[in-house]
């Protein structure tokens, strides 16, 4: 990196509130194609696992809040990340796990319509995924 | 004939397996939001307003009589609606708030009943201090007032309006709650006049609402069920409203309560 | 201003459980409203941070989560920390229980 584009670095750095500074990738979370989510947290190639458990209806009276239970058996994962594939922003969230903390994470998210639902677990630096559909419907009278 | 024996044997066999398919899951579905649910920050945020002096009089409700006694708000909801001597009416929750905001705190039926409905930006009073009552009877069995005179009037008139038809489209509580194995969409309509099928109903009313997150409570379904059937909007907490509450809440009578419920 | 917290952890055979709830609107680009949504949340124990969550407009308006913990135990500082898009923050802090 040159002099001078460090000091611009360096300058954005120091002009932005510290708060704003916790990392949030906006290019995963702006991918409109569940590809591209998986391929901006590195996990085109994530391998198929029957250790990665979902726990989720598989009906969910309204789009709003479809909950979710995931809990990774994998030894050594660090981190899990949701995918909902006909989201207009697929990647729901990406959790970081350290210390003593489980791989486990429950959560309520909004599917727009009926979808598969992509977990992504990572594990000793190696990428695993599990899918679940969830069936979205309408309930009610409108009232 | 065979055709039609195969035809009537397919459909008998296919709507209802999958029927009951599909309600086990959504039964899954209602079990896991309402595990870990929002309402508890209503409930939350109801006890603060319980406890916030308002009004000309600048009190609290927290001398509010509920049922049990000036400011007794446990197991107070399971025992409502129910008679009350200082209004000589019978009353349900939001009537008897309505009653303590103007006789306790000072304020004008007008002013308290400006906003009863909120939105999920800014959930009404009523429907925080409705949460945080209901969420009070937790465990405690469903037992409105059926011995003073005016609760069994209440009740009778509860049950003679849920099967009148009126309105600009004829139709009564029981035109969609009337009959077993009913449902629009996806939602199952319960025969609110069985007891079988209203206990678990008003087990766990008022509600949060995941499709809108909103706070919702009985005036409001019974008002917004007044509007499905295009009937007049009732008056907030009026004789007809708290009548048909009685019905329902009798009818359920010895449920032991489990609001405030998270709906879809 | 941000809306209240509630937050329970308990522990029991040898994991500590953490529910949290949020109040924030989560509004999404569709709405049509302004964009206004939880991006980040933080949680510690005993002043160090052992969940690091990124998410997005998805997560469900009035967000409630749930995390576990290996081992804890009786009188341990949880603490759950958020930050929006707005810069907007707000945290909670419990004892396990």
């Amino acid at each position: 990196m040159t002099r001078r584009s460090l000091l611009a670095v360096l300058g954005l750095l120091l002009a932005k509130p510290l708060t704003v500074l916790a990392a949030w990738n906006e290019q995963a979370f702006g991918a409109k194609t569940a590809a591209d989510a998986l391929k901006s947290i590195g996990a085109t190639a994530a391998a198929p696992s029957k250790d990665i458990l979902i726990e989720a209806p598989q009906i969910a009276e309204n789009g709003a809040v479809v909950p979710i239970e995931i809990s990774s058996n994998i030894p050594g994962t660090t981190s899990i990340a949701v995918v909902i594939e006909k989201n207009p922003f697929p990647l729901a969230g990406k959790f970081d796990f350290k210390e003593n903390a489980l791989p486990f994470v429950k959560l309520n998210v909004k599917m727009g319509e009926t979808s598969d639902v992509r977990v992504v677990a990572v594990a000793g630096g190696k990428q695993f995924v599990a899918t679940r559909e969830i069936k979205v419907t309408i309930g009610g009278c409108g009232g | 004939m065979r055709w039609l024996q195969l035809a009537i044997a397919g459909a008998l066999i296919c709507t209802p397996v999958f029927a009951q398919d599909a309600k086990k899951e959504i039964q899954k579905y209602q079990q896991m939001i309402a595990d870990g649910s929002p309402v508890e920050l209503f409930e939350l945020e109801g006890e603060a307003l319980w406890k916030k002096p308002q009004g000309p009089n600048n009190v609290s409700l927290e001398k509010c009589d509920l049922g049990h006694g000036a400011g007794v708000v446990k197991g107070a909801y399971a025992r409502l609606p129910r008679y009350f001597k200082d209004a000589d009416r019978v009353m349900d929750l939001e009537a008897r708030l309505l009653h303590c905001m103007t006789t306790l705190q000072g304020r004008s039926r007008e002013e308290a009943t400006k906003r009863v409905f909120g939105n999920e930006n800014q959930p009404s009073e009523m429907e925080y201090l409705s949460a945080y009552v209901a969420s009070q009877s937790r465990g405690v069995k469903l037992a409105a007032g059926t011995s003073h005179p005016k609760e069994k009037e209440a009740y009778e008139l509860g049950k003679a309006l849920f099967f009148h038809r009126a309105g600009g489209w004829d139709m009564s509580c029981a035109s969609c709650h009337g009959e077993e194995n009913k449902r629009i969409r996806m939602q199952e309509l319960p025969v609110m006049s069985k007891p079988q099928f209203a206990r678990p109903i008003m087990a766990t009313w008022p509600a949060y609402r995941v499709s809108n997150s909103q706070f919702k409570t009985m005036q409001w379904r019974i008002n917004d069920c007044f509007r499905q059937m295009r009937y007049p909007e009732p008056k907030f907490a009026s004789d007809a409203t708290i009548a048909l509450n009685t019905f329902l809440t009798v009818t359920a009578a010895g449920e032991p309560y489990r609001g405030p419920g998270t709906k879809r | 201003m941000a809306g209240p917290m509630k937050m329970r952890a308990t522990t029991t055979g040898g994991t500590t459980e953490v529910r949290v709830l949020m109040t924030h609107p989560m509004t999404t680009a569709q709405s049509g409203q302004a964009l206004h949504f939880i991006q980040n949340i933080t949680v510690k124990q005993n002043g160090k941070a052992v969940v690091e969550a990124e998410i997005s407009q998805a997560v469900s308006r009035n967000p409630v989560f749930s995390f576990r913990l290996k081992g804890g135990a009786k009188g341990d500082k949880i603490e759950v920390s958020w930050l929006d898009n707005k810069g907007e923050t707000n945290k909670i802090e419990t004892a396990v229980a």
